[in-house]
């Protein structure tokens, strides 16, 4: 099963490196990691699907609340959190292919961001199935490349995860 | 504010928080603290390797409950820290390692005598530091002592550019250190702490299992008042020996595949196992397997142990002196001591003409009583020394339990006695572990530390040799130790009075020999490879 966790960390060099090393060194598998600053430049905001049981996910809270650099960790109920990834998909098109895969972007509310004589790049947002499925699509054309930046994830409604509220705490 | 260099700042910091000995080698990369540190009062100890200055600093730490010390040049003399820091981590010794770096202009370059050794030790410290900006080394060297001495101790790394060392900056300590992403949870939650009392009040058959977080936390005092009100037997791990009195009438032994029968006996036969600052880790439980009948209370300060490695049904995240207190404000009397039985179970040491370790250990508690600090190095002396030597107070039995790191026990005991220097201290080892760091037997002589070393010798890498003896049907391979060198021409190299004991009749003679000599004493003892473990 996947796990997604919100982590709140110090913007310090290093902490990356910290965090996946942690992850290597104790076995647990990453699905993806994605990372950026939060409205507190001080703060970054590392969104982290684990795959694994309870017990894995438990260790991996664990363990990343020992980093020091590590302010606070959540776990997030999918159904109560908006998740998104972003996609660039580059896929081979023709004369006799490009109307069906611009027909195919539309259908996914994608967007085409590059034409080539050979290739159309498209960029897609949204959960992982989502993408999985557009994929999935365009094997029939030729994928010659796939570029994906992993899950970011936010609560639904008025909560959120700060480095003040104690209480989100894990 | 007073102007000052940062290598000048490091020693005023280290002065603020204390440190009264630092052991280390110098280097180029390091030379401008060294440089600060000649006109402070801090003591230095030149070690012969790097490695030996992190063991010391660990003997130091661990008998004075201070953080030890240790500074090394970048490069090579970074990495020869590396097995000290990692033994520090396992068994959550409180340290500050200090390392020189290159120019940071020349970082990431592959430059002379260049590691990228925070990268190197993340695994394996509490929290490491890379000082790039000046201006921060005074607050950074302040939460490396407070976070290498708070909540669960452990090894803290700073690594310092030989640039940013000669820069100079505002000199100000910092009232307050706020680590946002650090607060360690010393007072266990009161809810876990009712539960845990009822557990115990309610079980048949409890055990408590101690473990060096009972020492670390000095919560000694508080454990014994628990099993006396409560008459619960006491098994310990390794790093546990002395949390209690090893002679106390409720101690069953040290548990795991090299512990003692009664003591793993009492583990099969509990309905409830109160674990105190231990990780439970392959080599504590042995063959024992935790079954689903048996609860399980886990006390820690580290909340990743618990639950790690045993199913818990009472987790209680705090620190063992605080919990076990709240749990005996609350805890009743118990009338019956239910490990009599497993306790007259204790197996009768032969008693033979042959010289074997375990005379000599208890020959040595006899003569001291129990006044002294044991180090021990890793091998097949350690665990004769963990079941052998009476260990009367907490803090007095150091060894390396969970990295198993050959090489600990010598330079462990020459920081144990700078520490207390009143007490005596007896390194225990034997000769595979003895070479490991035998150099720092210069360091003995250049400091004239007083320390009394017992080398088991049987020409063997003993704990393997057994180990190819059961396993590998006496296919030995790599395990003989011929070529060793005489100790006592060796020890006398280095003008240390050394003694060779090769019969039972001399035994006695020979501790009283080691235990008036005023100086470092070597006691060779002449052992038979064939000497099993246990027993």
């Amino acid at each position: 099963m996947k796990y997604t966790l919100s982590v709140l960390v110090e913007n310090h060099p290093g902490v990356l490196s910290r965090v996946a090393g942690l992850f290597s060194r104790r076995g647990f598998n990453i699905d993806s990691l994605a990372v950026g600053v939060t409205e507190d430049p001080t703060i970054s905001r590392m969104t982290i699907v684990v795959n694994g049981d309870d017990y894995i996910v438990e260790q991996v809270t664990k363990q990343l609340n020992k980093l020091i650099d590590v302010i606070k960790i959540k776990k997030l109920n999918p159904k109560e959190a908006v998740e998104r990834e972003l996609a660039l998909i580059k896929v081979n098109a023709n004369s006799q292919t490009r109307s069906d895969i611009i027909q195919i972007t539309e259908i996914f509310r994608a967007n085409i961001v590059d034409v080539s004589k050979e290739t159309l790049t498209i960029e897609i947002s949204g959960d992982e199935d989502k993408i999985e499925a557009l994929i999935e699509l365009l094997k029939q054309y030729g994928i010659r490349e796939v570029v994906r930046t992993g899950l970011i994830a936010i609560e639904r409604g008025n909560k959120v995860i700060s480095k003040s509220k104690s209480e989100e705490d894990e | 504010m007073a102007k000052m260099t940062v290598a000048r700042a490091m020693v005023e910091v280290l002065k603020s928080e204390g440190v009264e000995i630092i052991f280390g080698i110098p280097g180029a990369a390091i030379y401008p603290f060294y440089d600060a540190l000649y006109d402070s009062n801090i003591k230095h100890v030149l070690v012969r390797t790097e490695q030996a200055a992190v063991h010391e600093a660990s003997g130091y730490a661990r008998t004075t409950g201070k953080v030890g010390v240790c500074v090394a040049t970048s490069g090579p003399g970074a990495t020869n820290l590396i097995t000290g820091i990692a033994t520090a981590y396992m068994d959550s010794v409180p340290i500050v390692a200090i390392t020189g770096q290159v120019n940071s202009s020349l970082i990431g370059k592959d430059v002379f005598q260049e590691v990228d050794i925070t990268g190197a030790t993340a695994p394996f410290t509490k929290h490491n530091y890379l000082v790039k900006d000046p201006k921060k080394i005074v607050r950074i060297l302040k939460e490396a002592f407070y976070i290498a001495s708070t909540g669960r101790r452990g090894p803290v790394l700073i690594d310092v550019p030989i640039d940013v060392q000669m820069q100079e900056i505002e000199f100000e300590i910092p009232k307050e250190i706020d680590i946002p992403g650090y607060k360690p949870k010393e007072k266990g939650h009161p809810l876990q702490i009712k539960r845990a009392v009822e557990a115990i009040e309610s079980s048949k058959r409890p055990v408590v299992c101690s473990g060096g977080g009972v020492i670390a936390s000095g919560a000694s005092q508080e454990l014994q008042i628990l099993i006396e009100k409560q008459k619960i037997p006491v098994i310990s791990t390794l790093m546990g020996i002395g949390s209690i009195p090893t002679d106390h009438p409720y101690y069953l032994g040290m548990i795991g595949s090299h512990g003692q029968k009664e003591a793993n006996l009492a583990l099969r036969q509990a309905d409830l196992l109160i674990v105190i600052g231990a990780r439970l880790a392959d080599r504590a439980l042995g063959d024992t397997k935790i079954t689903e009948d048996m609860k399980i209370i886990h006390i820690d300060i580290d909340p990743a142990e618990i639950g790690k490695n045993v199913d818990t049904n009472i987790p209680i995240v705090g620190d063992a002196k605080q919990v076990l207190s709240e749990v005996n404000k609350r805890i009743s009397e118990r009338k019956d001591f239910w490990a009599y039985e497993i306790k007259a179970q204790k197996k009768v040491l032969p008693d033979d003409d042959k010289l074997h370790p375990y005379d000599v250990l208890r020959e040595i508690s006899r003569a001291y009583n129990g006044d002294y600090i044991i180090t021990t190095d890793v091998g097949q002396h350690q665990i004769w020394a963990a079941h052998n030597l009476y260990i009367k107070e907490p803090g007095t039995f150091i060894t390396s339990g969970g990295l198993g790191t050959m090489g600990y026990g010598v330079p462990a005991a020459i920081g144990a006695k700078f520490g207390r220097p009143e007490k005596e201290v007896i390194s225990i080892t034997g000769d595979g572990s003895f070479q490991m760091l035998l150099q720092e037997l210069a360091t003995i002589k250049r400091e004239q530390v007083p320390i009394k070393i017992v080398l088991f010798n049987n020409t063997r890498l003993g704990m393997v040799y057994e180990l190819q003896k059961k396993r590998c049907t006496g296919r030995f391979i790599a395990t003989c130790l011929d070529g060793n060198p005489d100790f006592m021409i060796l020890s006398k190299a280095y003008g240390i009075e050394s003694m060779r004991l090769e019969s039972k009749e001399k035994l006695k003679e020979a501790i009283e020999i080691m235990k008036s000599h005023k100086g470092p004493f070597l006691l060779e003892v002449v052992t038979s490879p064939d000497e099993p473990t246990i027993p």
